[in-house]
């Protein structure tokens, strides 16, 4: 049964995102990877933590703050670690894994990623997170997987982990080269090129196929505060 | 005066306070400080840190003190407690300690004023926020695998309540390798004050309670090497001890 691989989210792990792993996203920012300030191109996995207050669920609202009018939508595939990974090889590196989610790694847009404020990735309720985890042994190749991104209905973003720079089993190798990824900790494996922005009132919807659908409304910070003389 | 510590002795994990010298555990039990082994004093979720944050530091490393703070944040694989180990891979070449005042945050907040902010303030630890700075990459600087390191940032001994620090912005740190001083300044330099850190935090996100905010550090860091004693002190606090270990401890 489909359902025996599931299990209810509970984070208490730490999540963490990385930078630039689709290769349209490469191919996007072209050779001022090798301009300043950047200079040349990463070396090791640039990686970002989602704090807790961004923990956000499934038909939640995502808020957007006081003076921005977009988020971006970064629908990514959450790696779920079972136990310590630390130093694994690539070979070994799916064995460590628990299983696999949908996430909704927001953003306020930003083109410059030097040392961006920590502001355009932390706001409350900037990672939303599909309600349900799919064991490891459900996923056949979580490098075949499709990503569908849905705007009030319409397909506005579409990718497959085929795509990714590094695979999921050599991401999570190279990370636990310089650092452990505990068990029940999440590795976002990327953001899709050309993501997709949304404004208050529209509906997200973020799938990935076999692992997750994840629905958000998204809403102005304004409209969270109901008053009392309305 | 009272200095709180987290320890694990008789073959489980204690909270304990410090009694003339000698560890008092919660179940009554009293210990001496060395037969036990020092665990980070606060379990944080969001772990802050900030890049330049003493102008002279700046200045040191050839960048100029920021007109926004730089925040960054760390994992909980990073923190070690005193007396641990941390490790400096053997291509490494510029590894820095950074001694800097630890502040703990109280209870769950959003939009917190600068006349404020010593409220949502539990109290104060010391941490050393170690850089490979070999590792650094232009991408989201200073990246992970420069900063984020396991065991990478010391932290303790002991959590001080605030009301035991009358003037935290006017504490002397100090930073001593082998026994010798090495690095010394005061918090009175920070660039940004700590009721201006928690205000300009909490204006954009909910900060909860034991999140921790590393404040910085002032000029004074050097290399260290494998086997180096490095203690990073800062007063009414304690005295925060560290050594650095080689890849050959990890089988690596």
């Amino acid at each position: 049964m489909y359902t025996a691989k599931l299990k209810q989210v509970y984070f208490k792990g730490t999540i963490y995102g990385v930078l630039f792993n689709f290769q349209g996203q490469l191919e996007a920012i072209g050779k001022a990877l090798q301009e300043k300030p950047y200079n040349e191109p990463p070396k090791r996995p640039v990686l970002y933590i989602k704090p807790r207050n961004t923990l956000n669920s499934h038909r939640k609202p995502v808020v957007i703050p006081k003076g921005e009018s977009e988020i971006q939508v970064g629908a990514a595939l959450g790696v779920v670690l079972g136990k310590n990974a630390t130093n694994v090889s690539v070979k070994d590196a799916l064995d460590y894994v628990d299983g696999y989610t949908a996430v909704n790694d927001v953003s306020i847009p930003h083109y410059n990623f030097y040392r961006p404020n920590i502001k355009n990735k932390v706001r409350d309720g900037f990672c939303p997170v599909a309600p349900m985890i799919v064991k490891r042994t459900g996923v056949a190749n979580p490098d075949q997987l499709q990503i569908l991104v849905y705007v009030n209905g319409e397909l506005v973003q579409e990718n497959n982990t085929k795509n990714l720079v590094r695979s999921v089993a050599q991401l999570v190798s190279d990370v636990s080269e310089f650092m452990t990824l505990r068990k029940g900790d999440m590795l976002l494996v990327g953001v899709p090129e050309e993501a997709p922005l949304a404004k208050a009132g529209d509906e997200v919807r973020i799938e990935i196929d076999g692992v997750g659908v994840l629905e958000n409304n998204i809403i102005n910070e304004k409209d969270t505060f109901t008053g009392g003389d309305s | 005066m009272m200095r709180h510590a987290r320890v694990a002795c008789f073959g489980s994990v204690h909270d304990a306070v410090e009694i003339d010298g000698r560890l008092k555990l919660t179940d009554g039990r009293v210990v001496k400080p060395a037969d036990v082994v020092w665990l980070p004093p606060i379990q944080p979720e969001t772990i802050f840190a900030l890049g330049l944050n003493y102008a002279d530091h700046a200045n040191e490393i050839s960048f100029k003190a920021p007109n926004e703070p730089l925040v960054f944040l760390k994992g909980p694989n990073a923190l070690v407690g005193h007396n641990g180990q941390s490790r400096r891979p053997v291509d490494a070449t510029h590894m820095h300690y950074e001694c800097e005042l630890a502040v703990v945050i109280s209870e769950t907040a959003r939009n917190i004023s600068y006349d404020d902010a010593y409220d949502y303030v539990a109290g104060y630890t010391i941490a050393n926020d170690y850089v490979i700075r070999d590792y650094l990459e232009n991408y989201y600087r200073p990246n992970l695998a420069a900063k984020n390191r396991d065991d990478l940032t010391p932290i303790g001994p002991y959590f001080v309540d605030k009301d035991d620090i009358s003037y935290p912005m006017q504490l002397g740190l100090r930073t001593y390798v082998n026994g010798e001083l090495k690095q010394e300044g005061s918090t009175r330099d920070m660039v940004f004050d700590i009721p201006y850190l928690i205000e300009y935090l909490s204006s954009f996100m909910t900060l909860n309670e034991s999140d921790v905010i590393l404040t910085g550090t002032p000029k004074g860091t050097v290399h260290v090497y494998e086997g180096d004693e490095v203690v990073t002190e800062i007063e009414g606090i304690g005295a925060l001890k560290n050594t650095i270990v080689g890849d050959s401890v990890f089988a690596r």
